[in-house]
């Protein structure tokens, strides 16, 4: 197993030419939260998420690995497992991988097992397993700064020479130690004499041989983590755990709501200046009307949001890198058993406050089929960053800031937190009725690895929050900037006289009279009904639209997006578009996932009807109720 | 040390990981659940013959947290309940 090329029997090192570059794929495999994706972009110089709690990866990525010499080296990324007796998709995933089933995937030459070296006893127990693949490999124990800040030890040499592979220490945190896997790549790193390895057959036997090897290699286990069990203490406790938790949400949303503002302000000054200087530079024609009322006021209208969302985020990357979302999940445990799902749900579901795609990926990790359907179909009801634009937009036009709860919480920041609460109950009620009906099965046990508290590092949460604006760039230069453009030319035809009619006469203002009927007992006219038309592709959208629509009329262009909604909207229909947003299902690339992950359209389908109904009943009443 | 999955009433008599106090410590005996969901608790180190002690729980008291091992595990009671601990 010592021998690089061997990986395999029969003729195939005959018929390869001498000299070419061999290629290979080496995949990197270990329990969940050993630091797999740390390692990788340690390796390739790629970016894959990674945070501080179990099952973060759940599906493979693939890159180059970054090495001086002219090696073509892939590197595989794969989820955590704790065997090879998979039990969830993620796990399947690895499964696969490593021997060879994925599609698309060759079967690895090597392997890279990572494993974290201040849990080594435990960690062992996967290497009988990986060790048994016969595949070239390299073991890595990770988070080796830890193991020594914590007082303990392991002797790298004797446990190589237990398991007959290569060892090496390595924090994959600092860079520490990475430089031997690089030499593990390019085949220059000693490889001990192999070793013959028990066959085991059960749990309990893989247990005591990984006990013995890191007897035999010197391991003397770290001191407890004892910041971890004073924090837990506090968040975990009866009275002061519910507490911490209430007084964090407060302040996130005050924060996202009242400190972003001066940030926002900045942007849509900026905004506001690079549209007036477009105008003046351009001559005045079809195209300066193009650019500067179609595509800047959309895109501009949006990109004003850029400094929330990434606030919002920054208190997302906070929880997940700390290691505080895994204990909010067994708070919520218990809340999560009533409507028949499970802890491990409430992980994806967190993660929707950003985004219900990566979500929906998420619930990979629950085990029982039909809990992970229940996630998915609710999910989306999550209020997700994409909805955060939409929200500000309306609160700002229609409610008054003043303080609600002392200086903690003022009127908008409760405003928004309540219509948090409002997509969260929509989903706990959903979970529900579809647990109890369609997908009712017999309870699934939780189980969840507590990750000690971490520090989260600048680096982490300052590259995640870089790679969420560019993100967010990206969907305002494509889907919102094609969306402007559609539009704008929709609302310049046809040409009355050689000049763009009225926008009521319009094309856009054609089909938006059309629908009018249909959304009018919701308070909407048929301005609001263009945007909810266009926001079938994503819901911030209906932002940069309404912007586009009141910048191509002429008596509001002084006037800001705020101002004119007030003209066009009661209180009642502002209410009911806020509720409307927050259940119906806009959003194409999350019926795209959903349909990926369940294998077909109907469950997409449901979900989508179930939505948009739920949406416009309850909009509905909330107009009725208020007018 | 015997090893058993059956799904049989819990023993009365034999303590269970349920009836751990705080910080209280126990050495598993075996486990009554399916073999598969077995498997995967000793994976995660609830071994016959292995210390496991209570620690923190959620606010309202389930799931708790067990230590095993240097690592720290939640489960819920009606798991815990059936991790039987071996008698003193």
């Amino acid at each position: 197993m010592s021998d690089c090329h061997g990986c395999g029997s029969g003729p195939q090192t005959a018929t390869r030419p001498a000299r070419a570059t061999v290629h290979r794929v080496v995949a990197i495999v270990g329990p969940p939260n050993s630091g797999k994706s740390t390692l990788f972009n340690r390796l390739t110089g790629l970016r894959q998420k990674t945070a501080n709690f179990p099952g973060v990866t759940v599906e493979h990525h693939v890159g180059k690995a970054h090495l001086p010499s002219h090696h073509d080296i892939d590197i595989v990324d794969l989820p955590g497992i704790y065997s090879l007796n998979p039990r969830s998709e993620d796990e399947q995933v690895s499964h696969d991988a490593l021997h060879g089933k994925m599609p698309g995937l060759r079967r690895p030459d090597g392997v890279i097992l990572v494993l974290d070296a201040t849990n080594l006893s435990r960690h062992l127990t996967l290497a009988a397993n990986i060790l048994s693949l016969r595949l070239p490999t390299l073991v890595v124990l990770n988070m080796a700064d830890d193991l020594h800040k914590r007082g303990g030890t392991v002797d790298a040499e004797a446990l190589a020479n237990e398991l007959g592979a290569p060892v090496v220490l390595v924090s994959a945190l600092t860079g520490e130690g990475v430089n031997a896997v690089g030499r593990f790549l390019t085949g220059g790193i000693a490889v001990p004499r192999p070793v013959e390895l028990p066959v085991l057959q059960d749990v309990p036997a893989c247990r005591q041989w990984a006990r013995q090897v890191s007897r035999e290699a010197g391991y003397t286990h770290p001191t407890p983590p004892l910041w971890t069990r004073r924090l837990d203490s506090v968040f975990l406790h009866p009275f002061w755990g519910p507490v911490v938790f209430v007084l964090v949400v407060g302040t996130v949303f005050q924060t996202v709501f009242t400190g972003a503002r001066p940030l926002m302000e900045g942007v849509e000054a900026l905004v506001g200046w690079v549209g007036g200087g477009l105008r003046l530079m351009l001559p005045d024609n079809w195209l300066r009307s193009l650019l500067v009322d179609g595509v800047w006021s959309g895109v501009g209208a949006v990109i004003v949001f850029l400094p929330q969302i990434l606030m919002l985020f920054l208190f997302i990357a906070l929880l997940e890198d700390s290691g505080y979302l895994a204990r909010a999940a067994v708070i919520a445990d218990k809340t999560m058993a009533r409507v028949g799902l499970q802890g491990k749900s409430f992980i994806p579901l967190l993660s929707a406050y950003a985004c219900a795609v990566p979500a929906i990926m998420a619930t990979r990790t629950i085990e029982s089929k039909r809990d992970r359907i229940a996630t998915i179909l609710i999910a989306p009801f999550m209020t997700c960053s994409a909805r955060l634009p939409v929200y500000t937009l309306i609160i700002a036009a229609f409610i008054p800031e003043k303080p609600f709860i002392g200086p903690l919480l003022g009127t908008r920041a409760a405003a928004m937190l309540s219509l948090y609460v409002l997509g969260f109950i929509a989903a706990v009620a959903t979970a529900k009725v579809l647990k109890s009906s369609v997908l009712k099965s017999e309870k699934t046990p939780f189980v969840l690895e507590m990750p000690p508290y971490r520090m989260p590092t600048l680096q982490s949460v300052g590259l995640r929050l870089m790679d969420r604006a560019a993100a967010f760039l990206k969907r305002a230069g494509t889907v919102i900037l094609g969306v402007s453009v559609v539009l704008w030319i929709l609302a310049s035809i046809p040409l009355v006289n050689g000049a763009a009619p009225p926008i009521e006469h319009s094309l856009a203002g054609t089909l938006g009279r059309a629908i009018e009927p249909v959304i009018k007992p919701l308070g909407f006219n048929w301005k609001i009904g263009i945007g909810l038309i266009t926001s079938l592709a994503a819901r911030e959208v209906i932002v940069g639209t309404l912007g586009t629509i009141y910048g191509m009329e002429p008596d509001k262009d002084a006037v800001g997006l705020q101002k004119a909604l007030q003209n066009d909207l009661t209180l009642g229909g502002a209410v009911a578009l806020l509720v409307f947003f927050a259940f119906a299902m806009q959003c194409m690339s999350t019926l795209a996932v959903v349909r990926r992950e369940t294998g077909g359209w109907k469950w997409p389908v449901l979900q989508f009807t179930y939505m948009g109904v739920l949406a416009y009943i309850c909009a509905f009443v909330a107009f009725r109720l208020l007018s | 040390m015997q090893l058993s999955f059956k799904k049989r009433s819990v023993k009365p008599g034999f303590r269970t990981l349920a009836d751990l106090s705080e910080n209280e410590e126990g050495l598993v005996e075996r486990i009554d659940l399916p073999v598969d969901f077995a498997h995967r608790l000793m994976e995660l180190g609830f071994l016959p013959g292995h210390p496991v002690a209570a620690a923190r729980s959620a606010p309202s008291g389930d799931p708790r947290v067990f230590r095993v091992d240097g690592t720290e595990i939640a489960l819920r009671r009606e798991t815990a309940r059936h991790i039987l601990l071996r008698r003193h």
